[in-house]
């Protein structure tokens, strides 16, 4: 395999990239945030955290309809669906294959950058934990002003947590993902610059290509 | 193809960004700045005009400036003009110290079988003591007197009127011209007529329980003349409300009287009830009183404004905590003796017993719909359990209640071991406890004054009497801040439960699952990574290009 050469390729629009760092950002300040407010430690404060809190959840309720709004104009959400085709061979190459130094079965590409594993994960993620999430969060902030009385604030609370916990363990397993590429910072850089690291020779396959897209 | 619409998407977006921030910025600037919170802003309004004014001036009435015999000659002169006022006073409690009203039902109020753990009882107003705060010239036997609270002249009317009535039955001109001059000076007084003033209320409010901030917690004599970090409202260098300001009227009936009944039924502001009372935070302030953007504005529903904003209660007073009257009846050489304690009141009192004292206290907290629940002399009770007297109504669930702040006091009073009742001893007077430190014989003629049984063998139980903290309104920079009670461990509200608290509660089954959820990523990641580590080698030229 002397032969393959790597090259970069553009992967990540500007958009994207601004995008997946602010919510990178949001992320782990709501957590940080939420943490203190749930009174596991004490950092700024429970008031400016609560505030910082709040002010920040809704912001993000907001900013995530511009995102829908252009994952769905701009058919990126295509990228999202979710496939098993390979992903039994991602699991495998993860599970054994990387300690074989064996190469990835499915290298990113231009217009297909999720693996089987990542479109299961992000689909999870942006579909399920994140929106459970911001309603959780809504109901929450809102608790007092629907009277409150249709359901205690326990459970809503319970769930916010729960989910918490969930996005504190997806940022840890994505971030350690994150140095399984050429290099420990690849695909970190490709998230800074847009452009990603792939071999030449990596052919994109059809399935994984967005076939209606104009 | 996309690309060239992102720039203006991005445009888009960060221009959104900036507008949220900017206005969050702009939000959090008001905070420190000068703009008032709408509520304050609103009571201001409410309360500009201070002045009140009268079309009558009381020095001027021929009626008032008769020589009176007596104090119901006074009376039937305010009568003259205001002739509907007996009668409407008739119908309130400060005249019948009923709940109900109606001299039928006893079952409320301090003439009828309420008890409390201070004095106890007035045994059916025959404990003559008592009398000293009913707005009678002698009890509810004869005519109201109006001066009590419309006097604005601090006048021993009862003993002048004694004295002039000595006086009248001697002969001689010398007692006659004293008993003159003893005239002149009760109608300088009673030409001196106001709305009640801090000193008509407090001579009996101020002092309830028999002395200077034993009942209340939140109300003693430092209102006579508070600062405003006393009291926001009253602070005499600053609003100077008078009591009626809040507890306002009407046909003598004053608002503010928590029993089985609320204060109010509903907190309405004037802008929904001009005529409402103006007895709750909201008819001035809202419901809605802290800044807009404030998620304190989200605690009204279910907090009382009193549990943030009087921190702590007694603050310049002493008030009295416990009561154990079943140390009374030591003697010292067969007399009555007490002992002073550091905040300069009595620790011990032979007629009494041992009592405590405290300042700046922290208020306990209960959910209140504004009612109390009580047990009276003739309701069973628990005795191998502490017994409350008096007791807060209400929970999370309900709508209607808030977490309120509380005064317990904590007693240990006489029970009938045998109709397992709360006692009333007679007290004062010849035959009574105070005189005689005779159990038996108070315990006897008390329980006959109200009409009920007493088996003749007592003994003492500890008891609870819950006052709701209200007045002592500190300034806001003194109000709670939010870790006093989002508090994993020891916040104020720690003992009371039944609803969910962000920061003091969690689901150990959900936080224990989250942290395994999380550590177990963790780990996974570790051992993933360390295996990476040691297989670095393997088609070492595929991993590094």
């Amino acid at each position: 395999m002397d032969d393959k050469k790597i090259i970069k390729i553009y992967l990540y629009t500007r958009f994207e990239r601004f995008w997946h760092w602010l919510q990178a950002f949001m992320i782990m300040a709501l957590i940080i945030t939420g943490l203190e407010i749930h009174g596991t430690f004490s950092l700024l404060g429970f008031k400016r955290a609560a505030n910082v809190h709040n002010f920040i959840g809704l912001s993000w309720l907001v900013l995530f309809a511009f995102f829908v709004f252009w994952l769905f104009t701009t058919g990126e959400w295509k990228q999202y669906i979710p496939t098993t085709k390979k992903l039994f061979s991602v699991v495998m190459y993860y599970s054994f294959g990387i300690f074989q130094g064996k190469p990835h079965p499915v290298e990113k590409a231009p217009g297909a950058k999720h693996n089987p594993l990542q479109r299961l994960t992000y689909l999870g993620l942006s579909a399920l934990l994140l929106p459970v999430q911001m309603f959780s969060g809504v109901l929450y902030y809102t608790w007092n002003s629907w009277a409150g009385f249709m359901i205690p604030l326990a459970p809503v609370a319970w769930i916010h947590t729960l989910m918490a916990f969930m996005l504190v363990s997806f940022l840890l397993v994505h971030v350690y993902m994150t140095t399984t590429g050429h290099s420990l910072f690849s695909h970190i850089s490709g998230m800074i610059t847009g452009w990603e690291e792939i071999y030449e020779t990596t052919t994109v396959e059809e399935w994984e290509l967005p076939a209606k897209r104009k | 193809m996309t690309k060239e619409r992102i720039p203006g998407l991005l445009t888009v977006m960060l221009a959104v960004f900036l507008l949220v921030g900017s206005s969050w910025i702009a939000l959090a600037a008001t905070d420190s700045g000068e703009d008032e919170a709408p509520g304050r802003k609103m009571a201001k309004q409410a309360v500009k005009r201070e002045q009140r004014w009268i079309t009558t001036d009381h020095t001027k009435h021929e009626v008032l400036q008769k020589p009176f015999m007596s104090g119901e000659q006074v009376t039937q002169a305010c009568l003259s003009c205001h002739s509907e006022a007996s009668a409407q006073f008739h119908k309130t409690i400060h005249w019948t110290w009923l709940a109900s009203g109606d001299k039928k039902d006893m079952k409320y109020g301090k003439a009828g079988y309420s008890v409390n753990n201070f004095c106890i009882s007035a045994n059916a107003m025959e404990d003559k003591s008592c009398l000293k705060c009913h707005a009678g010239w002698n009890g509810v036997d004869e005519d109201v007197n109006c001066l009590k609270c419309h006097g604005m002249e601090k006048f021993n009317y009862k003993e002048a009127f004694t004295d002039i009535q000595a006086f009248s039955q001697d002969e001689d001109p010398e007692s006659k011209e004293i008993m003159q001059e003893i005239q002149a000076e009760v109608t300088t007084a009673v030409s001196k007529i106001g709305l009640p003033g801090r000193n008509n209320c407090g001579e009996c409010h101020f002092k309830g329980g028999g002395g200077d901030g034993v009942k209340h917690g939140d109300l003693d004599t430092s209102l006579m003349k508070p600062n405003k970090m006393l009291d926001v409202h009253m602070g005499t260098d600053g609003k100077n409300f008078t009591c009626t300001r809040c507890h306002t009227t009407t046909n003598h009936n004053i608002a503010g009287r928590v029993y089985t009944n609320p204060a109010v039924e509903s907190s309405k502001s004037l802008l929904e009830d001009d005529l409402a009372p103006k007895i709750t935070c909201v008819s001035c302030h809202s419901d809605a009183p802290h800044k807009n953007d404030s998620k304190m504005n989200d605690h009204t529903d279910k907090v009382s404004c009193q549990a943030c904003h009087i921190p702590e209660y007694a603050r310049v007073n002493p008030t009295k905590m416990t009561w154990d009257w079943s140390k009374a009846g030591d003697l010292k050489e067969g007399k009555p003796y007490h002992i002073k304690g550091d905040l300069g009141k009595d620790i011990y009192k032979s007629i009494k017993g041992d009592m405590t004292w405290e300042k700046n206290v922290v208020p306990e907290y209960f959910w209140s719909n504004g009612t109390q629940t009580s047990t009276t002399a003739e309701d069973i009770i628990d005795p191998s359990t502490v017994v409350k007297v008096s007791q807060p109504v209400g929970e999370a669930k309900d709508p209607d209640s808030r977490i309120f702040p509380f005064k317990i006091h904590r007693g240990k009073q006489p029970y009938d071991k045998v109709n397992k009742t709360l006692l009333a001893p007679l007290l004062s007077g010849e035959k009574g406890y105070w005189t005689t430190f005779n159990w038996d014989e108070a315990l006897t003629l008390g329980s006959k004054a109200l009409g009920l049984p007493f088996s003749g063998e007592f003994d003492f139980v500890k008891t609870t009497y819950a006052f709701p903290i209200t007045h002592m309104v500190a300034p806001k920079n003194k109000a709670l801040s939010c870790t006093q009670c989002h508090d994993r461990d020891d916040g104020r509200l720690a003992t009371l439960t039944g609803f969910y608290m962000p920061g003091r509660d969690k689901s150990a089954a959900v936080d224990s699952l989250g942290w395994l959820i999380v550590l177990g990523s963790l780990g996974g990641v570790g051992l993933h990574g360390l295996g990476r580590f040691f297989t670095r080698k393997n088609g070492r030229r595929d991993n590094h290009g």
